[in-house]
């Protein structure tokens, strides 16, 4: 099997971009780099455009299998740059937003209409050569649907429930839907924009608050990368600690996502107890921690703050009570067949398109695709801890409730590893800016929801450029395919099943 | 199931004492809220969350309002799919400038009296977000403000004693 790097054999490398290898491409290899992407050679990790002396546009690739990364860059000049997604789909979202956010057009892309920018802000491509914006804002083409008695249902961005904004614009032949489109950006909020200049801290204050569901992720993924451009290191036992939240989180994140898709279904009692166990991880967390979601305690450098004595022992208690509860709930979603009814061969991901989309998380494993940023590439202490990673191949609902249930049973061992081998020591390392270098990193965390990739340029110990890039990027779309010949009633069950981060998307 | 169900007929509940109602919050009432609005929609509440822009952060507490051990709807107080159905929106986030049109029209569709409770930091004045070129600021810089609970995000404790200062306000008048 080639590697990564004989995909792309000449580019030149970068001086402190670290762990992996940034290399400057030409327009050629940078084609030639989109042609393996989208013969399935590599998987797309990540597209962004970046401002400095020249504009720029930066692509991460990965192996799936050796989890080697390489990030690619081209120089665009003149503010254009060859389209991936002219190749390869899940490049056009990624695009779209680049040529809004920067104002570089990607050659040859299949869909030019802006994305995350609604027309609602004062300046156009704000993060690139600002203008101001027209004052008339300009009309959204849909994608078209043709066919006889099809009607369009349009959802949002204020939906019925306790959810994030955006626009579903369905298009329905009686009950089956027909085509569902998308339309995100309402909760854009210009993360990227206020991070260039910020102090660390700050920084790493924003970037904890990209998707609230997965701020320990956001932090450990931003930790990570900043430690990586400094060239130092988190000491055992915040990387030990580090861990323990970053699987509190999915347990309560999967808790509450279970519980969900079961209410879904109008089975309110799966809710009901499902929440209770969220609640009682939630509160354990805040009893270790300080904080029931644990924002602001993973830091660059280690770990805000010890764990608390008491709190260990809460964090116990809690464990063994979920081990003897969470046992029968699996066995009541397994035992009633009126739900198993709704939530088998419902929203079905082909395995062939969660490759090509490199679907992370549950959303990839349910459908077949065997990717853990924990195991591959893989950080710090999960070298050290045994865990399995769950794949099935039906890519319905079921499926992913299922992935759900069995991570859950494994978060439930990695942090009881965790806390019988907690490390003595620091909890944090102190950050040093004296080299006064333009490091550069790239930081990988697993989030509940999959991988989080974290990409940052310093300037001393001040973020000249920060990219983050959530999962939801190559789920979003998936989700549209998903649903295509399911019944209307049935996408809350197929949306909650894919949990999505809206926030995380719109940045 | 059967033996789940049985369970909880036998066993005790999990929800806890309600906390008393926030003061602080009383107090933002007390100047700001009608008592003629108080005294129509006396005890029983109607919310419409509405996501502003936040992080999601305020939502999953939110969200955890409705389980077991807060279990809101003992107040009088639920959560309703429509503004045209609500006596108070309850907005979460900075506003960004892509919903703050879709914000005033929840808002608009909302029959009157209603209150608006702005909820975590970043529907005090946009928090860290404050500044950006996509975000339009606070809750209060696009639709009237009645209250706010503070919190990154507000514990569900937190929101439960500021939503019963809205009761203790209907009371008092």
């Amino acid at each position: 099997m080639p590697s990564l790097i004989d995909i792309i054999p000449h580019g030149e490398p970068v001086d402190g971009h670290r762990p992996c290898p940034r290399l400057i491409v030409t327009a050629d290899e940078w084609r030639h780099a989109a042609r393996e992407v989208a013969a399935g050679h590599a998987t797309l990790f990540g597209l962004w455009g970046d401002t400095g002396t020249v504009p720029t546009v930066h692509m991460a690739i990965i192996e799936d299998a050796t989890g080697e990364i390489v990030v690619i860059s081209l120089a665009c000049p003149a503010k254009k740059f060859p389209s991936v997604g002219a190749l390869h789909p899940p490049a056009i979202r990624l695009e779209r937003a680049i040529h809004s956010l920067y104002g570089l057009v990607p050659v040859g892309a299949p869909d030019a209409r802006p994305w995350l920018d609604l027309g609602f802000w004062e300046v156009r491509h704000p993060l690139g050569a600002r203008r101001p914006a027209p004052a008339e804002r300009p009309a959204y083409a849909f994608l078209p649907v043709e066919g006889e008695s099809l009607h369009q249902i349009p959802v949002g961005p204020v939906h019925a429930g306790i959810i994030e904004p955006g626009h579903f614009r369905f298009t329905a032949g009686g009950e089956t839907v027909a085509r569902l489109e998308q339309r995100f950006g309402y909760v854009h909020k210009g993360i990227e924009s206020l991070m260039a200049g910020a102090t660390i801290e700050q920084a790493a204050r924003l970037a904890a608050r990209t998707s609230g569901d997965s701020t320990v992720a956001y932090g450990l993924a931003f930790a990570q990368a900043v430690e990586a451009a400094l060239g130092v290191e988190a000491p055992p036992r915040a990387k030990y600690l580090r861990a323990l939240m970053a699987e509190l989180e999915r347990l309560a994140n999967h808790f509450g996502d279970i519980g969900a898709i079961c209410n879904d279904a109008s089975f309110a009692l799966m809710h009901a107890h499902c929440g209770i166990l969220r609640e009682q991880a939630l509160r354990a967390a805040d009893a270790c921690f300080g904080h029931r979601l644990m924002m602001d305690r993973v830091v660059p450098g280690g770990v805000a703050d010890d764990i608390h004595r008491n709190g260990a022992t809460l964090l116990r208690d809690t464990l063994q009570h979920i081990r003897a509860r969470f046992p029968r709930l699996v066995e009541l979603y397994d035992n009633t067949a009126s739900l198993q009814d709704r939530t088998t061969a419902t929203g079905i991901v082909a395995a062939e398109l969660a490759r090509q989309f490199g679907a992370a998380g549950y959303v990839g494993r349910a459908s077949g695709r065997d990717f853990d940023a924990r195991r591959t590439p893989g950080y710090a202490p999960y070298d050290q801890l045994e865990f399995a990673v769950p794949v099935l191949t039906a890519g319905d609902v079921n499926a992913r409730v299922w992935i759900r249930i069995r991570e859950v049973e494994q978060s439930l061992k990695l942090i009881e590893r965790i806390l019988a081998h907690l490390p003595d020591g620091p909890t944090a390392t102190a950050l040093d800016g004296g080299s006064g270098g333009n490091g550069e990193g790239l930081g990988l965390a697993e989030s509940f929801r999959g991988d989080v990739l974290a990409w940052v340029r310093l300037k001393g110990l001040r973020v000249a450029r920060c990219h983050l890039r959530d999962p939801s990027w190559f789920q979003w779309p998936l989700l549209e395919i998903a649903v295509e010949g399911n019944i209307v009633a049935d996408f809350p069950l197929c949306n909650k099943s894919f949990n999505c981060s809206y926030s995380g998307h719109d940045l | 199931m059967r033996r789940t169900l049985l369970e909880s007929l036998t066993s005790r509940p999990l929800t806890e004492t309600p906390p008393a109602a926030d003061d602080a919050a009383l107090a933002e009432l007390a100047a700001s809220v009608e008592r003629a609005a108080r005294r129509r929609l006396g005890r029983s509440l109607a919310i419409r969350q509405v996501d502003a822009g936040s992080c999601n952060g305020c939502e999953l507490e939110i969200h955890a309002l409705n389980n077991a051990f807060y279990d809101l709807e003992r107040f009088g107080l639920r959560f309703v799919a429509s503004p045209r159905h609500a006596d108070v929106l309850l907005v979460t986030g900075p506003v960004t400038r892509n919903m703050r049109e879709a914000l005033e029209r929840t808002y608009n569709a909302t029959p009157d009296p209603k209150w608006v409770v702005a909820v975590g930091h970043c529907a005090a004045d946009g928090g860290i977000f404050a500044g950006s070129y996509a975000v339009a600021g606070g809750v209060g810089d696009v639709v009237p403000v009645d209250l706010h609970i503070s919190g990154c995000p507000p514990t569900p404790l937190q929101l439960l004693q500021g939503l019963l200062a809205l009761l203790a306000g209907g009371s008092a008048a």
